[in-house]
């Protein structure tokens, strides 16, 4: 399971390297485009790709990743064509690509098919936002059958005694939240965010990613010194709408994607 | 008939529903939450505290009166009303909000947030907020705060933000969905009083259990009054909080029927309606796993329902598991049956009662002329309609 998150953190800490993760919303504002933009991406020195699945609902999502679900969704994105999506990719590129989703959606069909589908399609892991690790139980065991790695959050509220439940689910990575709140860019990174990482580390040998708010090389650089990894979200996907199909706004974006994941691999040296 | 199951697990799960689906970031508060609520309802002196408030400040215990004209009107069943709609604010909601609001006390949380639909859940929990000096903030879709503009002002009235959501559909998921949001975000300092027996544990039963007021008292009530159980209760059910506060006491009573009433609102297809019963599917929404409105790929259907409190595309668990087990059924009245349960209760009885409660009434107009006359039934009068006359005048000029 997950042979290609786990290579890529061997090599990054072969080399001294921290890792840059990218999130998009996939089908914002179709899946074709997607697809363009996860090879752009990878192109761009992105270590692991994180697919948001959109969802009606997204109670997690601050204001930019709403809306981009909102567009997703509204170009006719489902699970079914980000499965394609991701095919499309995996012809070309073996970037690790890791779902980002509400559990509804993966409901919806039956949840062990559809994560068996998820697999085959070529998906290494799977976030479920609103699976608190009390239900993990239910759904875990499935992932990990098909291959598909449990990537697990904590946050700056979870104690001790739910780092170690977390630890025992996830696979791959975990996912630590940089502070309380929903998705979205932020001026200043949380000071909750050390504290995080430092319990994080008693709990698991696991490489820890951290996001949540950050949107600068400045910021992916601090944030890397402390992380195995940092996620940028909500700032990349503003941008890419920003940019719309401008070919040359669409270059910037990617310039900055590389300044950025520089910025995070050099935090390791 | 077996012994029913009453309580949840530990994490909230009336067999397969319910449960704790949430990000990460509420665990924490949740499991505070779960902890300060089953102390203090083990609390001799929480107890007495929140008696006394719903004695003297709610006006419990309210009424169950006889609807003699209803009865006679209908030719079946002696009728009853359990009168919420003459609590403080005008409906259960408070039963709820005072509870919640006494243990954000406990916590130390000085800021409230609430979602609210039809208005009254937020008005109950702004009223709570005035009373113990709490910053309290109320979420509401855009689309309800203009069918429902006079709770909004009341709200204003007690020193709440009315915060306007204007997402997706902009009703009450979409209030949820934001109050949620503020709650991750404001977490150390917050509590939030969700308003019916839905989302993540413990909410559904702790909401239940500040709602078994009303079935508590209507026990004692019909036994005084007519030395025997009833056949049969009826209640509205969006979340389904009144409904489950009516029926929790007669649970363990097998000969007492259980009917819950959903919004059909224009007929049972995709958009049209919040008949969870109806048109759901096994899904998760927003903290609870049960029946969701939903399309194939598990997106979220749009609902519709004359009454605000009832457009909604999910249903509290507890429901769900009452429905399994064959104790409760769930059947559904159209927005105009709903409208001639308004005018019914008005025009026979003197009373207003809010659009949600007036499924209830539609579902007995409908119903009462096929039960005995020897039968008795408790309709819950969840509450009052003076919020509901401007929106009715206008969908009366319409037709």
């Amino acid at each position: 399971m997950s042979e290609r998150i786990d290579a890529v953190f061997r090599q990054l800490a072969k080399d001294g390297r921290k890792g840059f993760i990218a999130y998009i919303t996939a089908g914002d504002p179709t899946v074709e485009r997607t697809v363009e933009d996860v090879l752009r991406l990878a192109a761009a020195g992105t270590d692991l790709v994180e697919l948001g699945v959109p969802f009606s609902d997204p109670l997690a999502d601050g204001r930019v990743n709403v809306e981009s679900a909102g567009r997703a969704l509204k170009g006719g994105a489902t699970l079914a064509r980000v499965l394609d999506g991701v095919r499309a990719v995996r012809r070309r590129s073996g970037v690790p690509i890791v779902l980002y989703s509400y559990l509804n959606p993966l409901l919806a069909r039956g949840f062990e098919a559809t994560v068996r589908r998820i697999a085959a399609a070529g998906v290494d892991g799977v976030l479920i936002l609103d699976m608190a690790v009390e239900e993990a139980p239910s759904f875990a065991p499935a992932m990990r059958a098909a291959g598909v790695a449990p990537i697990l959050l904590v946050t700056p509220t979870s104690t001790a005694a739910r780092m170690k439940r977390i630890a025992a689910e996830a696979a791959g990575f975990v996912y630590c939240v940089s502070r309380t709140g929903v998705t979205g860019a932020r001026k200043d990174l949380s000071t909750d965010a050390g504290d995080v990482l430092a319990r994080m580390r008693r709990a698991t040998r696991l490489p820890l990613a951290l996001g949540f708010g950050i949107s600068t090389p400045g910021q992916a650089a601090a944030a890397a010194a402390a992380a195995d990894a940092v996620v940028v979200g909500s700032a990349l996907v503003d941008r890419l709408h920003g940019a719309g199909g401008d070919a040359k706004a669409r270059a910037a974006v990617f310039a900055w994607v590389a300044r950025m994941a520089r910025a995070a691999h050099g935090a390791g040296a | 008939m077996p012994r029913i199951l009453r309580e949840p697990d530990r994490t909230g799960h009336f067999g397969p529903y319910g449960g704790v689906f949430v990000p990460e970031t509420l665990m924490a508060p949740l499991e505070e939450l779960d902890r300060v609520f089953r102390a203090a309802w083990r609390d001799a002196a929480f107890r007495r505290e929140l008696g006394a408030a719903l004695r003297d400040y709610v006006g419990r215990p309210t009424p169950l009166y006889l609807a003699e004209r209803l009865t006679r009107e209908l030719g079946g069943p002696r009728i009853y009303l359990k009168r919420e709609d003459l609590c403080h604010t005008g409906a259960h909601k408070i039963n709820n909000a005072l509870g919640q609001v006494l243990l954000a006390r406990r916590m130390g949380k000085k800021r409230v947030i609430a979602e609210t639909g039809a208005g009254q859940h937020g008005v109950a929990t702004a009223t709570m907020a005035a009373k113990f000096g709490l910053e309290c903030v109320v979420y509401m879709g855009r689309v309800d705060m203009e069918r429902q503009a006079l709770n909004v002002t009341r709200m204003r009235m007690l020193g709440a933000a009315v915060v306007p959501v204007t997402a997706g559909q902009e009703t009450l998921k979409e209030a949820i969905s934001e109050a949620m949001r503020d709650w991750v975000t404001n977490v150390r300092t917050t509590h939030y009083v969700l308003g019916t027996a839905f989302g993540a544990h413990p909410y559904p039963l702790m909401v239940r259990e500040f709602q078994s007021v009303i079935g508590r008292e209507a026990r004692a009530q019909i036994l005084r009054r007519e030395k025997r159980l009833p056949d049969l209760l009826v209640a509205c059910v969006g979340g389904g909080s009144n409904a489950i506060g009516l029926f929790h006491a007669f649970v363990g009573d097998p000969g007492v029927r259980l009917v819950g009433v959903e919004a059909g609102g224009l007929g049972i297809r995709p958009g049209r309606h919040a008949a969870r019963f109806a048109g759901g599917r096994l899904g998760v929404l927003q903290g609870a796993r049960t029946l969701v409105l939903q399309d194939a790929d598990g997106q979220i259907q749009d609902t519709h329902s004359v009454s605000a409190g009832l457009d909604y595309a999910a249903v509290g668990p507890e429901h769900v598991w009452l429905r399994d087990q064959g104790r409760a059924r769930y059947e559904y009245v159209s927005d105009t049956e709903a409208v001639a349960g308004f005018d019914a209760l008005a025009r026979l009885e003197g009373i207003l009662p809010a659009l949600e409660s007036s499924h209830a009434i539609a579902w007995l107009l409908r119903e009462a002329p096929r039960m005995k006359k020897r039968d008795i039934v408790i309709a819950n009068l969840s509450g009052r309609g003076d919020k509901d006359v401007q929106q009715l005048t206008e969908w009366k000029s319409r037709r």
